[in-house]
């Protein structure tokens, strides 16, 4: 692939805001979701729990369950007798069914089939488990002392020093300079210790998924994902089967935020599919989704930076200290990497410690381990601002990562946007409005990674000229209205004549997760090569019906005309003159491509949000809130802006509402919307979105990800409000009212 | 020769250094040339790694070019939400 893709352009119709492809199927129930397919002879599938956050399990005797009427097939990890190669595989099958050990509350232990869902859960209670209960350990300070209660033997990395717990998997330490040398120069040094919750993504469809395995081997998988071609591949290497045996089929999908980017039920409905001979249709409850899908880490983290009394960085340290739930993660490893990245330090060094406790498997959560590490990194820049009377943009200014800054990861980076989002912060008219009593005003900037990847698009020019592009990604921030969009941008047509579907896994090739905020940036890069395949093929065509040289001929607003006066005098081919003569020119027409896009370029934004805290309750409204981050080129606008939006929103939820709560017998206590407290449209401000265009070089239209950058800075930016409002700094999330109100009173 | 950045934890098991020199002119030779010179290595090449050349970063790719003048970062392997 090209390194510098970008060309300068008038656009047609990418930059527009045309209505969503899948709106009125959304609002009117009539589209797909997980749990909305039915087939004949489909039984219900449950799944037995573990009670306990720890415990071996002795004996699980279930012949009770299998002679219920009804009961058509229970499963347990006995029955999956294949054992995966791949560590990341197997700790995958290890999460959806124990195998000696329950390593968390809710984790699954075994799960039955049946005739109906009262059925199947009345045989789950008849499903009798001796279980031997261990000691536990939920926090990842307690969990990394040498006398914790151990999770796993034999696990640990060669990069962990000696000394420490074994739940302690992995270290990586990155940076440069000499820290030392650095805080010596500074004016001051500040250094605090951070604590975050573990939260969830708060999807509102629960995962759900329609398993079917025929005699003959092969299977079918309705399934609700953020990746069909990982639910089909983690399947067949834990089933054992070959993944081409197996179609996996995408629905719609009603939220994934990085935490449908792996599988929970799948493997098991396929399973007692196999088992009954029949489908199996299984759908988590909300309890469940809580306790045995893939929340965040709950982190504690260690910074330490220098300051000049004019607001110069002069050194800067990090400890990441991460828990990714029962199995080894890689959170703390991207909280190291992204927490300094938006600042040019001559000397910073920063470790991640992943760490294992009795919780469910940690799995993405937008922009994963970077949120937190933002929340403590900025929260100590704004800190040194206050104590240095220094002004919080102007000083991220004075210290900005630019062109040719080494990042505190590695690398020098190349052309990117963090300082056009904070003077733009800086321009707005939120920064200079007056404040009431008891708000404050905070900043704060953020970092994260884009990802290109495994992609696959065929285009098909249908006999009527309409244009049938499939992409092999699911939907979750508006794909199908951008591919659609490019799409007609390159072919020159109108974007109704363009229909974009999500294919199953039988009709491209392999495709990489909806994950990463590498959809509108690697599919889109497909599908305009797609469609320039197509173009040429077209061009073809028509100079074969002209009888002249294909290189006589160009592609101009949507039709094939010949070069120039010395190709003849014809008029223009539409594309739909072409598709009618395609069978007599060489058949149906198609364009495709296939790439493993690369160098997808890093993302930044600044956020700013006022907050008003009640000094009766310590209760934290949230005014105004602006995002600033910089879309490369935004393909459709209201898109963008609602991912902007909804990061900034579920930031706000993670940093004064949410939490998982474990007892002191290390069972989740808050499983449910209730007491899990998401942000409703009525705790909210409107957020104003504005999209920066700085031109990614390494796509055609300069398109960057934007889905994950806009939930790094709100944690830090809200934290830093509410210091400026309520005058005290809080540096353990969520900041609850109790919290805050007892730190109001300990001043 | 191509110079190699290595992260912190990485250049504990290469000698102790945090830049090695490697002949490789493409992506694949170079992650070659590190499991061959540097044995310590293997248990996280093997576990997967991006690399950064010139500001980039690069997950698969063998045949990405790499030239002598290249700034070439190994990081971990990357992963989004």
């Amino acid at each position: 692939m090209a390194k510098d893709e970008f060309q300068t352009r008038e656009f047609k119709v990418v930059g527009t805001r045309p209505l969503r492809p899948d709106g009125i199927d959304k609002v009117t129930g009539r589209a797909r979701f997980g749990a909305d397919m039915t087939v004949p002879g489909m039984l219900w599938g449950a799944v037995l729990r573990s009670p306990h956050a720890h415990a071996r399990i002795k004996n699980i005797d279930t012949s009770a369950a299998e002679v219920m009427k009804g009961v058509k097939a229970v499963v347990t990890r006995a029955d999956f007798t294949h054992q995966p190669d791949d560590p990341s595989i197997s700790d995958i099958l290890d999460n959806c069914m124990a195998g000696e050990k329950a390593l968390y509350d809710g984790h699954a232990i075994a799960a039955v089939a049946a005739t109906s869902r009262s059925i199947a859960r009345a045989a789950l209670d008849a499903i009798q488990v001796d279980f031997e209960v261990l000691p536990h350990v939920i926090d990842v300070d307690e969990a990394m002392k040498p006398g914790a209660p151990v999770l796993h033997k034999g696990r640990q990395q060669e990069n962990v020093p000696e000394g420490y717990s074994e739940n302690v998997l992995s270290r990586t330490a990155y940076g440069h300079g000499e820290p030392e040398t650095g805080f010596k120069s500074a004016d001051l040094v500040i250094e605090r210790i951070f604590k975050t919750a573990a939260t969830h993504q708060g999807y509102i469809e629960p995962h759900a998924c329609l398993a079917t395995m025929g005699a003959d081997g092969q299977g079918d998988l309705w399934v609700c994902t953020q990746g069909h071609y990982m639910v089909r591949n983690t399947c067949a290497a834990i089933l054992g089967i070959e993944a081409g045996k197996l179609r996996v089929t995408a629905s719609e999908i009603g939220g994934g935020f990085g935490g449908k980017t792996t599988v929970f039920l799948e493997p098991t409905a396929l399973a007692l599919s196999r088992k009954a001979g029949r489908p199996v249709k299984m759908v988590m409850t909300r309890d469940e989704c809580f306790r045995a899908s893939g929340p965040t880490s709950s982190s504690s983290i260690t910074i330490k930076i220098g300051m000049t009394k004019d607001g110069k960085m002069t050194a800067a340290t990090g400890e990441y200290r991460y828990q990714n739930g029962a199995f080894l993660g890689m959170n703390a490893m991207l909280g190291a990497m992204t927490g300094f990245a938006p600042y040019d330090l001559e000397h910073v060094r920063t470790s991640g410690w992943e760490v294992v406790t009795n919780r469910p498997k940690a799995a993405a959560y937008r922009a994963p381990g970077a949120p937190m590490a933002a929340f403590a990194v900025e929260s100590v820049v704004d800190e040194l601002c206050q104590k240095l009377n220094l002004d919080p943009i102007e000083t991220r200014l004075k210290n900005a990562a630019r062109e040719g800054t080494r990042a505190a990861y590695g690398p020098t980076y190349p052309a990117i946007g963090l300082e056009a989002t904070l003077k733009a912060a800086q321009n707005h008219p939120h920064w200079s409005a007056p404040l009431g009593p008891n708000q404050g005003r905070g900043v704060a900037c953020g970092f994260w990674f884009n990802f290109g990847g495994d992609t696959c698009v065929s285009l098909m020019i249908n006999p009527d000229g309409t244009v049938s592009l499939s992409e092999g990604n699911p939907d979750i921030g508006g794909s199908r209205a951008s591919m659609s969009m490019m799409a007609a941008e390159e072919l020159g047509i109108p974007l109704e004549q363009v229909r974009t579907i999500i294919a199953d896994t039988g009709s491209l090739g392999q495709n990489d997760v909806t994950d990463g905020s590498r959809v509108t940036f690697a599919v889109g890069l497909a599908t305009i090569k797609a469609a320039r395949h197509a173009i040429e093929i077209m061009k073809q065509r028509a100079a074969m019906n002209w009888g002249i040289d294909p290189d006589a001929v160009e592609w101009v607003d949507g039709a094939a005309q010949p070069a120039g006066p010395n190709a003849g005098k014809f008029p223009p081919m539409s594309v739909a003159e072409i598709a009618a003569i395609a069978s007599k020119t060489g058949g149906p027409i198609a364009g495709h491509h296939e790439v493993t896009a690369e160098g997808a370029g890093v993302s930044f934004a600044t956020h700013m949000v006022d907050t008003e805290v009640d000094p009766e309750t310590g209760a934290v409204k949230v005014l105004r809130y602006s995002v600033f981050q910089d879309a490369g080129k935004a393909v459709h606008p209201a898109y963008v802006e609602g991912q902007f939006q909804g990061g900034a929103v579920q930031g706000i939820g993670w940093a004064l509402n949410e939490e998982y709560i474990y007892g002191e017998d290390g069972r989740l206590q808050n499983a449910g919307f209730l007491d899990y407290r998401i942000p409703v449209a009525s705790d909210l401000p409107m957020i104003e979105p504005v999209i920066l265009e700085i031109p990614n070089p390494g796509h055609p239209y300069g398109v960057r990800g934007v889905g994950e950058t806009s939930i790094v800075p709100p944690l830090a930016a809200i934290a830093n409000s509410v210091s400026r409002g309520a005058g005290v700094r809080l540096t353990s999330l969520p900041m609850s009212p109790p919290k805050v109100l007892a730190a109001m009173k300990a001043q | 020769m191509v110079a190699v950045r290595l992260w912190g934890a990485l250049a504990e098991l290469a000698d102790g250094t945090p830049e090695v020199e490697v002949d490789a002119t493409n992506l694949r030779e170079l992650l070659a040339q590190l499991e061959e010179k540097y044995p310590a290595l293997r248990p996280q090449l093997a576990r997967g790694v991006s690399v950064s050349i010139d500001g980039k970063i690069y997950n698969d790719t063998w045949a990405t070019p790499i030239r002598p003048d290249s700034e070439v970062v190994l990081l971990n392997r990357l992963v989004g939400g």
